[in-house]
């Protein structure tokens, strides 16, 4: 092909363009599908303990993401010192493994939230995310009042969930696939997984979490309590030697 | 553009031309250019051999002569190629190394030999104010004066779940969830005006003798508070309940009461509607150390038991 004529064409020289740019990029990204070591694996007693979210933790995700929480809050707490004393271990490439699109985030006005599960209670999140300042008086956070106020909608929890499907998350239909996921995380963890019965687990740990205090409405403040107190609890560290993780970078 | 003249003379230009007479200049790079960027290919080559870069298949290349070797909390010694996870393992153990000293000393040291040694006191309590702002503040607020209401005064010296330092070392490790019934339904509504009376009677408060006499009643026996709050009414460590004779309030708001009958309502709200509230575990979260540290403070902050 000739300079001139890459040169005098517009449209070619934009395809052409795009093309040599996207090498860069390209070359960085796409080993890391095929080097095994990319993600983690996180085995306790043979079992995967790093599990797809449940239908209710699904649902706080998705309000989560609906208020742009993310646009305050990342979910990565990077291999330093000052972050591990702060907030803990760092976090792993498996602990998003899961997440369709992850929240690891670049943005800290307020701070990282990948483990801040269980380190509140849950009437602190609730009061926090109704009125920060009524618990941190200097708290720039807005208010989510409506929250509490709004009813989970969670008719459409199985399309939601068949989403993921298809882009990975081993939700379960099928008798074969519920079988592979009793395998692979327990039996427990697999109940929650089946697409089939979705409403009614999404009830059910509403009901026990009883997460925003009131048990005789379910909000969508159930939802967001119930999916930032699994945040970064998967992985028992205690488990694992202090230089295990290392040994995958 | 340049004059014409010059392009005639030093200057080559590409050959094309666009309109009849817009020529394309092709000035060679300068010379400073030219060599910063043979000096960047030079540092690729050289960054590619020492650090992780290039993939194999399934692995990739993880750099030579650039070894991290760090020694693990437990004891281990782990050599392995550079990479930024082994980085941060070596700077908690330089990190470590350079508190050995004073972390040792916590540790083998009783809770009475760091408040009486004023160098290790003074070492607990630089480390404790980070770790309480960062763990605690949220809700024991910053200076730890809590929330009546909500989250505990740890400033003032009554104790829900005892003042010791094992008492509160306990508390920190394991959490506690404090648990007061609601007697809505269980009471009429005069039995716990009844029973508000005498309970704000045990604190020096004057109120209605008659009310007062008849809220006993409720105390000891249609209530059953006694079961948990004991019949001496100041509380039992073992369960949190509230010693309710002394003028420390943690739940219901007597001192930001105005008026006697803010006082009664305050606390009949608290037996109507109960109580529960949870002191989360930091076992797991904070270290043995870290725990130790903020039983000191939280110990010296409460004038503890
Ligand atoms: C305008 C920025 C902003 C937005 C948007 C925001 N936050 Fe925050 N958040 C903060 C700041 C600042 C803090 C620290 C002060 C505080 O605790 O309130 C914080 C603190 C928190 C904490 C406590 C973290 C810790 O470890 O103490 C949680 C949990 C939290 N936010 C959740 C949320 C959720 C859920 C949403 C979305 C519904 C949200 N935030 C939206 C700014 C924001
Ligand atoms: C999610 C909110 C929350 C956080 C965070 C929290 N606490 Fe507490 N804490 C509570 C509550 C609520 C209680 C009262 C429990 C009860 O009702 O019995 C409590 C009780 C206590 C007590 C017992 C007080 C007494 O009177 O016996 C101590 C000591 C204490 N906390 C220390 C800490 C320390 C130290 C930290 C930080 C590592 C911390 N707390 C973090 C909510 C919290
Ligand atoms: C099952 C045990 C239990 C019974 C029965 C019980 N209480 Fe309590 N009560 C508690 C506990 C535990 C607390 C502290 C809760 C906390 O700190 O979260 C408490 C707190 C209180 C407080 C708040 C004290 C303060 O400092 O703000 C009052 C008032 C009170 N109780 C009154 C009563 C009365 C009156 C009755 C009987 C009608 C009663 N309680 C029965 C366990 C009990």
């Amino acid at each position: 092909m000739k300079h001139e004529s890459i040169e005098t064409n517009a449209g070619l020289l934009i395809v052409l363009t795009l093309i040599v740019i996207s090498i860069g990029g390209l070359v960085e990204i796409v080993p890391l599908y095929f080097i095994d070591s990319t993600i983690e694996e996180v085995k306790v007693e043979g079992k995967d303990t790093i599990r797809p979210y449940t239908p209710l933790e699904l649902r706080g995700r998705d309000i989560y993401q609906r208020e742009g929480c993310y646009l305050c809050h990342s979910q990565m707490i990077r291999p330093f010192r000052d972050e591990k004393l702060r907030y803990g271990h760092y976090s792993l490439a498996a602990e998003s493994k899961f997440d369709h699109p992850f929240q690891w985030g670049s943005k800290r006005t307020g701070p990282d939230l990948a483990r801040v599960g269980k380190k509140y209670s849950n009437e602190w999140h609730v009061q926090h995310l109704t009125a920060p300042r009524s618990v941190v008086k200097e708290s720039i956070m807005p208010n989510y009042p409506w929250l509490s106020r709004n009813s989970l909608q969670y008719k459409d929890i199985q399309d939601r969930m068949r989403a993921l499907k298809m882009v990975g998350v081993p939700y379960s239909e099928t008798k074969a696939e519920y079988e592979a996921n009793v395998k692979r995380f327990g039996e427990d963890v697999a109940k929650n997984l089946d697409i089939i019965n979705a409403e009614k687990n999404l009830l059910a740990q509403a009901e026990s979490g009883n997460y925003d205090g009131k048990p005789e409405k379910l909000s969508e403040m159930d939802a967001v309590v119930a999916y930032l107190q699994v945040l970064g609890t998967m992985v028992d560290f205690s488990k694992f030697d202090e230089g295990h993780f290392a040994k995958f970078r | 553009m340049m004059s014409s003249e010059k392009s005639k003379s030093t200057v080559q230009t590409t050959g094309h031309s666009w309109d009849g007479d817009l020529q394309e200049f092709n000035n060679p790079l300068p010379n400073w250019w030219l060599w910063t960027f043979y000096a960047t290919v030079v540092f690729a080559i050289v960054y590619w051999i020492l650090y992780p870069a290039w993939p194999i298949g399934k692995d990739y290349t993880k750099g030579v002569m650039n070894e991290i070797t760090y020694t693990t909390a437990d004891g281990k010694t782990v050599t392995t190629h550079w990479n930024t996870r082994a980085l941060l393992l070596k700077d908690m153990q330089q990190a470590r190394e350079a508190q050995q000293q004073y972390l040792k000393d916590i540790n083998a040291s009783s809770y009475e030999q760091i408040r009486n040694d004023e160098e290790k006191s003074a070492f607990a309590y630089s480390m404790a104010k980070v770790l309480f702002a960062d763990n605690c503040a949220a809700c024991h607020q910053a200076g730890g004066n809590g929330k009546i209401g909500f989250y505990p005064n740890l400033l003032d010296d009554a104790w829900l779940w005892g003042g010791s330092f094992e008492k509160i070392q306990e508390t920190i490790t394991n959490g506690r969830h404090g648990a007061m019934p609601s007697f809505k339904g269980r009471l009429s509504e005069e039995q716990i005006s009844d029973v508000a009376e005498y309970v704000l009677s045990l604190s020096g408060n004057e109120m209605d003798t008659a009310a007062v006499k008849r809220g006993r009643k409720v105390f000891t026996t249609d209530g059953g508070c006694t079961a948990c709050h004991g019949a001496d009414a100041k509380g039992q460590i073992f369960m949190g309940s509230a010693n309710l004779t002394d003028k420390i309030w943690t739940i219901a708001d007597v001192p930001g009461a105005e008026s006697a009958a803010d006082k009664k309502s305050a606390v009949m709200q608290v037996v109507t509607n109960g109580k529960q509230r949870t002191m989360p575990a930091w076992k797991g979260r904070l270290s043995d150390t870290e725990i130790k540290i903020l039983t000191f403070y939280v110990h010296q902050l409460g004038s503890g038991k």
